[in-house]
């Protein structure tokens, strides 16, 4: 296993949080597919940012939808529910 | 500390447990009746309806949501009892392993009694066993005096900085459970003394440095028990198992601690007449008390036995076992429970992984009995004796199992 994450010893006992959870990228378990808003498609209805299970849709200063990929896991609900069609997507 | 003068009265083995319950007065209990654990839930909330005690008593509606309950308090920083049996520690299993994991020192009073089906109310180990690898640790009582004294000790052992578990204090359903025996209480002061408050350890989390508990004002905020995949959750169990280890050492230490004050001392393991035996009984909780009986009576027949009660059976004292029974040849290891389809009895199989691979130990056999309450008389313990004898005279392969009282 990873060096980097401590051993027994050092770790806090009973499943602490020794960390913040938002220090782990989970956008790294995206597998496959990335959102992309089409900026001139998108009217910043917010559907998307309601209908995001991860928190990973937002709106920009533009008021358009942007993707933290950080935290998007490729799920594609966003692109399916968009109701201008506005987001597509495409393989990594 | 110096001896206290201590008040004799005549309690029953549930009585005493909820009498030394009330003295320790923990910040919650939660508990649901069951037979033969009934009368500790009684009397001790009749010490709440009485402003005996402060303790806020949650009456749930089940043992799972009774040893939920007592996660929620602990977590929070609280002391929390609660007591249970049979079904109702069933009912306990999935929340025992949490318990356990989130090194909360729960004390939780287990009166053992038979699993169904038939239903029975009486006393085996069958339920303690269920729990056996749950994390607990798991003591044994003989009688009504230790099942007080070991509930009082069991706060300091599982709130020990380097124990940090729950655990579980065993007596045997209606044998000591309902059965009077005069015992010596210590003053309430005293216990209050002895247990003093629960002091809470402090864990880096992802605030830095922190109480283990839910802080309610939110200075210190701490998330505990939270999600662990294949790259974390290895290392939680390892410390378990430390914590474990460091137990075998404290309850020693809370022992030695407890018998200055009380002249009774329990550690990890009961020697009785061990000292130039040829022969050993080795097992757990009341009929252990039959057994040193039995010794006496085999004694003036001139068999040299002795009796080895296992207190501690989780954490399970290996180095004890192997040290009380170096110089015995023959061994009784008695089962109050079954391992269905398993090479033995439970004590059997830890029995026989303690003398493992040494080049000397005792020839043991191991003895099913007491099922569902069925008794077990001297005469049954100095057969017992008389045939481990031969077999270690004849010689035995394997690990033998036979059943002592059972109908053929």
């Amino acid at each position: 296993m990873s060096s980097s994450l401590p051993g027994w010893k050092e770790l806090p006992m009973a499943g602490v949080a020794f960390r913040p959870s938002t220090d782990v990228k989970t956008g790294e378990w995206r597998l496959g597919f990335r959102p992309v808003v089409k900026e001139e498609r998108c009217v910043g209805c917010a559907m998307c940012v309601v209908l995001c299970p991860d928190m990973a849709m937002g709106l920009g200063e533009e008021g358009r939808a942007q993707v933290n990929y950080d935290y998007c896991k490729g799920c594609g609900i966003c692109a399916k529910e968009c109701p201008y069609g506005a987001i597509e997507m495409v393989p990594e | 500390m110096a001896r206290v003068e201590q008040k004799r009265l005549g309690m029953m083995g549930d009585e005493a447990v909820a009498y030394a319950i009330k003295q320790v007065e923990p910040d919650v209990v939660a508990a649901y009746p069951i037979t033969p654990q009934t009368i500790i839930v009684e009397r001790f909330s009749d010490y709440v309806a009485d402003g005996e005690v402060r303790t806020e008593f949650v009456a749930v509606e089940s043992e799972h949501s009774a040893l939920s309950a007592c996660v929620g308090a602990a977590a929070a920083g609280a002391r929390a009892f609660t007591a249970t049996a049979s079904q109702g520690l069933a009912l306990m299993w999935e929340i025992l392993y949490i318990a356990s994991s989130m090194r909360l020192p729960i004390v939780m009073a287990i009166v053992n009694r038979a699993l169904s089906a038939p239903i029975n109310i009486h006393c085996d180990h069958s339920d303690a066993m269920g729990a056996r690898d749950s994390g607990w640790i798991q003591l044994f009582c003989e009688n009504c005096q230790e099942a007080y004294d070991t509930v009082i000790q069991a706060w300091r052992i599982a709130e020990h900085p380097d124990v940090q578990l729950p655990v579980m204090v065993c007596l045997d359903g209606f044998v000591v459970s309902h059965t009077l025996e005069d015992i010596e209480v210590l003053p309430d002061e005293a216990v209050k003394e002895f247990v003093g408050e629960r002091k809470l350890v402090r864990v880096v989390g992802h605030a830095g440095d922190a109480f283990y508990r839910l802080d309610p004002t939110g200075k210190e905020p701490l998330s505990m028990g939270t999600f662990a995949m294949y790259d974390l959750y290895f290392e939680y169990k390892r410390q378990q198992e430390e914590a474990m280890r460091a137990a075998l050492r404290v309850i020693e230490e809370v022992g030695h601690e407890y018998s200055r004050l009380t002249g009774r001392y329990y550690g990890l393991i009961d020697r009785y007449r061990l000292e130039d035996a040829e022969v050993a009984i080795v097992g757990l909780g009341s009929s252990m008390g039959t057994a040193k009986e039995a010794v006496d009576g085999l004694r003036e027949e001139g068999i040299k036995a002795g009796v080895l009660r296992i207190r501690s059976f989780r954490p399970f004292p290996m180095d004890a076992i192997r040290g009380a029974l170096k110089d015995v040849r023959a061994v009784a290891v008695m089962d109050r429970a079954m391992s269905f389809g398993g090479p033995a009895g439970p004590l059997m199989m830890d029995m026989a992984a303690a003398f493992y691979g040494l080049e000397e130990g005792p020839v043991m056999v191991n003895y099913i009995y007491g099922l569902g309450g069925r008794d077990i008389s001297t005469d049954d313990f100095k057969a017992v004796v008389r045939d481990v004898l031969k077999a270690a005279e004849e010689g035995v392969k394997g690990v033998p199992v036979r059943f002592v009282g059972v109908r053929g």
